[in-house]
């Protein structure tokens, strides 16, 4: 045998196409470049990088349209999923994805955000949460951790000025609109896998009509947190998700739209008020022809 | 500056069966003999089916009075249509909403009362901004604060000044009658898609709750391409709708492009109508509503004795200045009427640039002037006028804007026995009268329309020279 024959080239890890060749302004360690790359991995390989129109939101990930060779939206600050509900309603064919930090999604957007998932809009919400203002230098978020210094709460957040971290994912969860909620972590291998999976079944949820789907992705903040890239992913895994725990907290995918006026998990107690019950249940959908057709039946 | 009295002689739009197949709509465009083509609407009624009749795809809203039977139409008959209709959570979910489906290439409205318009000042910023075209309709209410329910036009300032921040301006165009706002609904259109950018309807609570016989037509502008609007980067580069500039050259250069088309539309849009100016001694200047009311004291003042004349901004921004500058060449005083503490009286001496005297005469809260007052206004300043004249070669001395008598009544009572008009209409003698049938052809546009030309029996069209 002479030398070894050098083995046909093969490839494991590429840019996905939907990702610019760009260098982003993201500091060294932050986990929104992760979470951009399982954005554009599951779009690209569901194949709606032409049909989407993603909302860019206020605070680090603003540049989120030069990263992602998609067609963007600029919002006002928290307004991402109002103006994702107006894209969506006149252009039933596209798919519609936010993308906000929790800064943006669960302070200054509160009221959007639960009444777009309270309607059901057809949109994918991407929710990435860092427990911190990093754009603005690194004030308190209302998901910053009890005891946790920042700028602007210099001593620790303390609940009794401060209150208590808001788990958002779990106050959506609870309505019948959203088809999907859940919360993954960019800290290791194993986390990311299973947040791009959780991307897919949200991007899915839209796709099937299913109603409107959220993904909290815990991610850090070296600089804000005060911290190394490595201590800040041991802290992002071993004590951010105490406060915040992994996994799905509701899936409601497979029931479509075309299932009628019934509360889509079944949940609606029986006592409840059943015009207000179909109301909530049944947010009008995307397409304005099925909507008309489904309330004519 | 060119002028273009707003084109109200458009040739009524071919009627188009609205209804679904096999559905009546709860709204008949029909004309026929039992059902003529000329009905009795209520304002926020008449200005809604005017937006759906001009092709609105997308309409977002949020209760609020004086404005809320708009809305309440929006739901019944946008469905109808097959078009988009979202009562928001708030007035900033409404006006986002817009600014998404707007920026997704649809024709959108919005439309909400004074407190409501406020809310959406942020988005307006962002609209102007990014270049997004939209109509947003503001049927004042009387502030400050949460104010009143009733009418008013102390939102000028808001409307014309810019709502949010930055260096921006939108078309503002404020409507005297229902007709008048119907078709303007469509102008509106018309100017925020040419020019890419929000554009304002400033109506007020009489206009958007009072009924008056409007005929059914109504034009549905062109679209013009939109070669920037989000429809997924299918086989193009991506497009992007953002007001972001972070570098300052950038910005600035961002910037000087939006100040060039706010040049553009001063020099091409403004609108105003006049009467009775030919051979007026005084003007009352007033806009709106408050324009219904000068037109019944110019009338009585006249009748009295009185040479006035009514000048009617139609435009808000871009604002006559020229054509009063041009006017107060050759009168002697304006008196400026508004239901505000003084808004617009800025701008009109802002335009005669201290040549005449400029009064002004207003209520607030909800109370409206009566004509009687207004013409109580012009013998004042006809006496101050007079003076002022005596005194033309003191007044040059001293520069500067010459103001007349300030009229902001208090708490006067609504005067019931000055005169026996009162008692008919707030409106006026002649309130039954569209105003667009005085206001002087030709048009920019040319059109030559069924209402060319014609004039109501107030008589003399001003207007330009």
């Amino acid at each position: 045998m002479s030398a070894l024959a050098p083995a046909a080239p093969r490839v494991i890890y590429r840019r996905p196409e939907l990702l610019t060749d760009v260098s982003t302004r993201y500091c060294p360690g932050c986990g929104h470049g992760v979470v951009h790359r399982l954005v554009a991995e599951v779009l690209g390989e569901l194949g709606l990088g032409p049909r989407t129109i993603a909302v860019a939101p206020v605070g680090c990930s603003v540049f989120a349209y030069e990263y992602l060779a998609l067609d963007w939206c600029e919002a006002p600050h928290g307004r991402a999923p109002a103006v994702a509900t107006g894209i969506r309603r006149v252009r039933p064919d596209a798919f519609v994805l936010t993308y906000q930090g929790d800064g943006d999604l669960a302070a200054i957007g509160t009221g959007e955000i639960i009444h777009a998932a309270a309607r059901g809009e057809l949109i994918t919400a991407i929710f990435v949460n860092n427990g911190i203002y990093g754009m603005t230098g690194g004030q308190m978020a209302p998901t910053t951790l009890l005891g946790q210094r920042t700028t602007s709460s210099p001593t620790g957040r303390d609940a009794r000025d401060a209150g208590y971290p808001v788990p958002m994912t779990e106050m959506l969860a609870v309505l019948p609109g959203v088809a999907f909620a859940g919360r993954g972590s960019t800290a290791d291998p194993s986390s990311i896998g299973k947040t791009k999976s959780m991307i897919r079944k949200a991007c899915e949820a839209q796709l099937h009509g299913d109603g409107f789907a959220i993904v909290e992705v815990l991610s850090n903040c070296p600089v804000g947190w005060g911290m190394t890239a490595p201590e800040s992913i041991v802290h992002l895994r071993d004590v951010v998700t105490r406060t915040y725990p992994l996994g799905v907290l509701v899936d409601r995918t497979g029931r479509g739209r075309a299932q009628g006026p019934e509360a889509p998990d079944g949940t609606a107690p029986a006592d409840a008020d059943p015009a207000g019950a179909s109301s909530s249940a049944t947010p009008a959908a995307g397409s304005g022809d099925a909507a008309h057709a489904a309330k004519e039946a | 500056m060119t002028t273009a009295p707003v084109d109200t002689t458009a040739p009524a739009s071919p009627t188009s069966p609205v209804a679904a197949p096999g559905e009546a709509p709860s709204f008949s465009l029909a004309g026929t003999p039992e059902f003529p083509r000329r009905v009795l609407m209520k304002g926020n009624e008449a200005i809604a089916e005017a937006a759906i009749q001009a092709g609105c795809d997308a309409y977002f809203g949020y209760p609020i009075t004086p404005q809320a039977e708009l809305l309440e139409w929006m739901a019944r008959r946008m469905p109808e249509e097959g078009r988009t209709f979202i009562q928001a959570e708030s007035e900033l979910g409404a006006i986002n909403m817009a600014l998404g489906a707007a920026a997704a290439g649809a024709r959108v409205l919005v439309s909400s009362s004074s407190p409501g318009i406020s809310l959406m000042a942020e988005a307006m910023s962002y609209m102007a901004g990014s270049e997004v075209p939209m109509v947003l309709i503001n049927v004042m209410r009387g502030g400050p604060g949460l104010g009143s329910i009733q009418p008013s036009q102390s939102d000028y300032f808001q409307a014309v000044k810019g709502h949010g921040h930055g260096d921006y301006r939108v078309p503002v165009l404020a409507p005297s009658s229902i007709g008048e706002a119907m078709e303007l609904v469509a102008t509106a259109f018309e100017l925020a898609e040419r020019y890419r950018t929000p554009a304002m309807i400033l109506a007020d609570g009489i206009l958007g709750q009072a009924m008056e016989p409007v005929e059914l037509r109504f034009r549905t502008p062109e679209r013009v391409e939109a070669p920037w609007a989000l429809t997924g980067a299918d086989g193009r580069p991506p497009r992007v709708i953002r007001s972001l500039h972070l570098q300052p050259e950038d910005l600035e250069e961002h910037n000087l492009h939006l100040q060039e088309k706010y040049h553009a539309i001063s020099e091409r849009e403004v609108r105003w109508a006049g009467e009775r100016l030919d051979d007026a001694e005084l003007v009352v200047v007033a806009y709106g509503i408050a324009a219904r009311v000068a037109r019944t004291a110019v009338a009585r003042a006249r009748a009295s004795g009185i040479r006035a004349g009514l000048f009617r901004p139609i435009s808000l921004w871009p604002f006559p200045s020229e054509q009063l500058a041009e006017l107060a060449g050759r009168v002697r005083g304006m008196l400026v009427v508004e239901l505000s503490a003084g808004q617009m009286v800025e701008d009109v001496r802002l335009a005669v640039e201290g040549r005449v005297p400029v009064a002004f005469d207003g209520r607030t809260g909800g109370m409206v002037p009566s004509p009687d007052e207004v013409v109580e206004a012009l013998r004042e300043l006809d006496a101050t006028g007079l003076s002022a004249r005596r005194s033309r070669r003191a007044r040059r001395r001293q520069p500067g804007p010459v103001s007349g008598a300030e009229h902001l009544h208090p708490h006067r009572p609504l005067p019931e026995a000055e005169s026996g008009h009162e008692a008919l209409s707030i409106f006026g003698d002649d309130a039954w009268m569209p105003l667009w049938y005085t206001v002087p052809v030709p048009t920019r546009h040319g059109h030559d329309g069924p209402g060319r030309g014609r004039r109501g029996p107030a008589g003399r069209a001003g207007g330009k020279r």
